[in-house]
């Protein structure tokens, strides 16, 4: 169990959170920047004073102000990586990797050095200076570093920021990797959705200090408030299924989501293996009977679960698809045309083509909304 | 080519800035990390107190050197009494008086390059498990180096050459604590001492230029190796 609640005043605003979660397992701390995410991700590591707070990892009680318990940072084994990863320039690569490895304590060693080599793909610049290294190849010796320090927690601060896109792709893999190869419980955090999307199983929502909604990134992914951070065009409903098969003709992968199925393209898909789509709201298609003769691959039967304001002229329909919802963004015309309201049977039409690319493997420890 | 006395003068500086340099560094390397990591009260108190010898003359700094450290002095009559060191008079006291005169100098060069030095790399140390000590001497320490060089070498290259404070805390002796400048200022006192004072200034000007120079290229080669 990782529990965390903290308090902390700040300029303008109280952080206040708490969070309560089985690990191993990531958990995003997502929101826009100024909402208090690297407050929390340093009180949590022990470089900031807390007003109140307690934080306990796995039985290990790291800081309890009723109790006045406080583990100093140096001792709490928080692997944590900086959005400027913070390489130290007067030693190699190899040296900032071994920093931490020499400092951990006797009887926590699990990590080994060379595993972490391979997994990050180190091999080929262990000598090399850190002045020398591009961004991306920086961030992944941050994790290395905070990764042989044998932590108890990885606690990742917006990993990502500082790269461009490019390089974050080039980075995920590599951090995708470590989530699945090493049971360490990661906190993550970030103010990209997408990266939440690949890497996280529970997902904090951070408004100025305070939690908004935590959950599953499933019925995270429905809550009102997210719009205003992810913008309007990147709300969409989060699902989880299995997939079933891949069609040899068409090369579009079936995936069992809630009583339906989904056609998506994917690259490498394994019968069996979870997967995470998200359908994007601006993209999703509401029809009041079975539609034919359209180019559209999925079509859903569900019932209106709930309908909420979105924009002056646009709604948010809530439509669950029987173990999981989607969301569809939909104008006002439409609303008032189709005469939709609570309770309607619909059919919800998404094509293949718009999940693409939002498809993802599913995090460790994930299961299946059904 | 330098006569005997001009070596001694010249011996007599360099074992004279080098004790004050090795003296003074690490309470400079204390004061600047205080000034710049330390948010304390009285900070401006500190700070201005350490840069004094800068603006007061340097034989009112000799004065009050020799009102704490003379042989009835509250701290040089302690110094004297039970650890039998005499300050006045000897070597030891020009270095003693030419650190406090360049201290100012070392604090101000080693505090610049420390404010530079990020603490996000102490906080990543910190979470890494080094102690505060630790993080100092593996962390703190070697990225502040070249301010510490940069700081020891002006400080140095300046203290061949301290003049007021000297003469008025441990006078003018031979051999004992006759500097360059002391042994200047006695040949321009001395009828028919221009040609001896006009070679002493050029000693001086020598030395005081290798060691700007000495300086500046340690700094950059450091910076260099610490991949700045």
């Amino acid at each position: 169990m990782l529990t965390i609640h903290a308090k902390k005043q700040r300029d303008g605003f109280t952080l206040d959170v708490t969070i309560d979660v089985t690990t191993p397992g990531v958990v995003a701390l997502f929101g826009r920047s100024g909402c208090g995410k690297t407050t929390l991700a340093n009180l949590i590591a022990g470089l900031l004073q807390p007003d109140s707070a307690r934080i306990e990892i796995d039985g290990v009680v790291l800081e309890d102000t009723r109790t006045g318990h406080c583990i100093p940072a140096e001792q709490r084994r928080i692997g944590y990586v900086f959005q400027d990863a913070r390489l130290f320039p007067h030693f190699s690569v190899l040296g900032n990797l071994r920093y931490g490895e020499r400092r951990a304590p006797a009887g926590t060693r699990r990590i080994a050095l060379d595993h972490v080599v391979q997994l990050l793909g180190l091999q080929s610049f262990l000598q090399r200076r850190v002045k020398d290294l591009s961004g991306g190849e920086r961030q992944r010796v941050a994790l290395g570093r905070a990764l042989l320090s044998q932590p108890r927690l990885l606690l990742l601060d917006e990993p990502l920021a500082s790269l461009d896109v490019a390089r974050r792709e080039e980075v995920l893999p590599y951090l995708e990797r470590l989530r699945d190869e090493f049971a360490l419980p990661i906190i993550y955090v970030s103010h990209q959705f997408d990266e939440v999307l690949r890497l996280a199983s529970h997902v904090v929502l951070l408004e100025r200090g305070s939690v908004v909604t935590q959950g599953r990134l499933e019925s995270v992914s429905l809550h009102p408030q997210l719009r205003a951070i992810v913008g309007p065009d990147a709300v969409g409903a989060v699902l989880t299924g299995s997939i079933v098969g891949t069609d040899p003709q068409s090369g579009l992968t079936a995936i069992a989501v809630g009583t339906g199925r989904l056609n998506v393209h994917l690259g490498n898909a394994v019968p069996g293996a979870m997967v995470r789509v998200q359908l994007l709201a601006r993209d999703v298609i509401l029809a009041t009977q079975p539609v034919e003769g359209l180019s559209v691959r999925n079509m859903l039967a569900g019932t209106i679960a709930h309908i909420a304001p979105d924009d002056a002229d646009t709604d948010m329909v809530h439509v669950d698809i029987g173990g999981g919802h989607v969301l569809a963004r939909v104008t006002r015309g439409a609303l008032i045309a189709l005469a939709l309201r609570t309770g309607m049977p619909i059919w919800v039409l998404i094509k293949a083509v718009s999940i693409r690319g939002h498809a993802f493997l599913a995090p460790l420890g994930d299961a299946p909304t059904s | 080519m330098l006569s005997p006395a001009e070596l001694e003068a010249v011996r007599l500086s360099l074992s004279v800035a080098s004790r004050s340099v090795l003296f003074a560094l690490p309470f400079a390397v204390l004061v600047a990390w205080l000034l710049a990591r330390r948010k304390l009260k009285g900070q401006i108190l500190l700070d201005a107190f350490v840069h004094l010898p800068l603006v007061l003359p340097p034989v009112v700094v000799g004065y009050l050197l020799l009102v704490l450290f003379g042989t009835r002095g509250p701290i040089g009559g302690w110094l004297n009494d039970v650890l039998g060191i005499q300050l006045i008079f000897t070597t030891a006291g020009a270095a003693l008086a030419t650190a406090v005169m360049t201290f100012p100098l070392m604090v101000r060069a080693i505090r610049i390059s420390l404010e530079g030095i990020d603490a996000g790399f102490e906080d990543a140390a910190r979470t890494l498990g080094a102690g505060p000590w630790d993080r100092f001497f593996t962390v703190t320490l070697p990225l502040m180096m070249p301010g510490v060089l940069a700081g020891a070498v002006t400080a140095f290259a300046a203290g061949l050459g301290e003049f007021g404070a000297v003469i008025t805390f441990v006078s003018n002796i031979p051999g004992e604590t006759r500097t360059l400048p002391l042994a200047l200022y006695t040949a321009l006192q001395t009828p028919g001492g221009d040609a001896l004072a006009a070679r002493l200034a050029a000693i001086s000007f020598t030395l005081g230029l290798l060691g700007l120079v000495a300086s500046e290229l340690i700094a950059r080669r450091l910076r260099w190796m610490l991949g700045r």
